[in-house]
């Protein structure tokens, strides 16, 4: 036991170089901008504690409190969508041969696409006057706008990012398929599971890994989504598409207000923090409980 | 280490958080870990139970900060409470 013990311990060891990178590239920079937060500074040398009042002006700024509501609201809608299809599309697809092969290097291609140019592309194929989604829509007796009108801001946001990004959870899926046993479905068929019956009880509890990755690779992704909204809308019409990194950029980047944009860092780090964890947890939870 | 725009409450607050870390190394080392369960919904280590002492500290003090117009001070006693009943409890 106490040979068991020393071996655990001697492990962690290993551990440490990936530490100190963690320290050098995440647990020091966070701690600087813990310092920034509580300081009001004018220079690099002038700076003033000012305590958790950057905080407190965050907190109550109604321009924080509508981001943070619209980044719910797109992490939400986007969670709603693209895990689903994901699955589906996964599902669909063929395992093996010529067809799987290419079909894989066709779901990839989204992904291999730079996030400045995502927006672009989509940017040109919404616009209303030369766009083939816009002229195309607008032909059809919709008046599509996505400059003007909110809601269809929102919804070519939402459909530029399910065209992103839904392949990723297709392709982590796809993978986590691909290792449930052929028994199981055999087993299945003898039972006479219907297609549903199959995939709740032999597929799904074989796919909770994957699924936690890609539900939490989108949850933290799309709740930090900035370059293809900032390309695509500029965060209009008005200010009904800006999210919180847009917002966090103007005041950091734009204004310079390095105290006020380090406590709105700090507030969107923790909310991130939490989710992340209460998934994680009730995921976890519920594979214990199972 | 003057680019970290260091203040003395943030060196504080650091320090306090990695003796914390510090004491729980000792311990594990002295008095390994059992998964336990309290009144927390799911099993917990004394890690895990560190962990969210932490993060309900924080948000207790973001929900005082963004609904009170009180001192923090009051806040950080919350905290404080709330860190001795999970630690002990949770």
């Amino acid at each position: 036991m106490a040979q068991d013990k020393a071996q655990d311990n001697r492990a962690w060891l290993g551990v440490l170089p990936v530490m100190l990178i963690v320290a050098f590239s995440g647990v020091i920079p966070l701690m600087t901008v813990v310092n920034y937060s509580v300081q009001d500074i004018l220079d690099f040398n002038t700076r003033f504690f000012v305590g958790f009042e950057w905080y407190r002006e965050t907190l109550t700024d109604p321009r924080f409190i509508d981001a943070f509501l619209r980044q719910l609201g797109f992490s939400a809608a986007v969670l709603a969508i693209e895990i689903p299809l994901g699955i589906v599309i996964a599902r669909g697809m063929p395992t093996q041969g010529l067809r799987a092969s290419l079909l894989l290097v066709l779901l990839a291609t989204p992904l291999l696409i730079p996030w400045n140019v995502v927006g672009t592309i989509w940017q040109i194929y919404a616009r209303s006057d030369i766009g083939l989604l816009g002229v195309t829509l607008n032909e059809m007796g919709f008046a599509f706008n996505y400059t003007a009108e909110p809601l269809h801001a929102w919804l070519t946001l939402l459909a530029m990012d399910i065209w992103h990004w839904t392949s990723l959870v297709a392709l982590l899926v796809f993978a986590g398929l691909t290792s449930v046993p052929a028994a199981c479905y055999q087993a299945a068929e003898l039972d006479g599971a219907s297609k549903w019956q199959v995939f709740r009880h032999v597929e799904l509890p074989r796919l909770k890994g994957v699924l936690v990755i890609a539900v939490l690779l989108r949850l933290m992704d799309s709740f930090m989504i900035y370059t293809e909204p900032f390309v695509l809308t500029g965060g209009g019409p008005g200010n009904t598409t800006t999210f919180l990194s847009q917002y966090l950029a103007t005041m950091a980047v734009g204004q310079f207000d390095l105290g006020p944009a380090a406590a709105f860092s700090v507030i969107y780090f923790l909310f991130i923090l939490l989710f992340s964890w209460l998934f994680y947890t009730s995921v976890m939870r519920s594979e214990e409980d199972s | 280490m003057t680019w970290m725009a260091w203040t003395l409450p943030t060196a504080v607050f650091f320090a306090a958080i990695a003796s914390a870390l510090l004491v729980l190394i000792a311990l594990e080392l002295k008095r390994p870990t059992l998964t336990s369960r309290g009144w927390l919904p799911m099993a917990t280590t004394r890690g895990d139970r560190f962990f969210i002492s932490l993060l309900g500290a924080a948000f207790i003090h973001l929900l005082w900060l963004g609904l009170t117009p009180w001192s923090v001070l009051y806040a950080s006693g919350l905290a404080l409470v709330w860190l001795v009943v999970i630690m002990a409890k949770g």
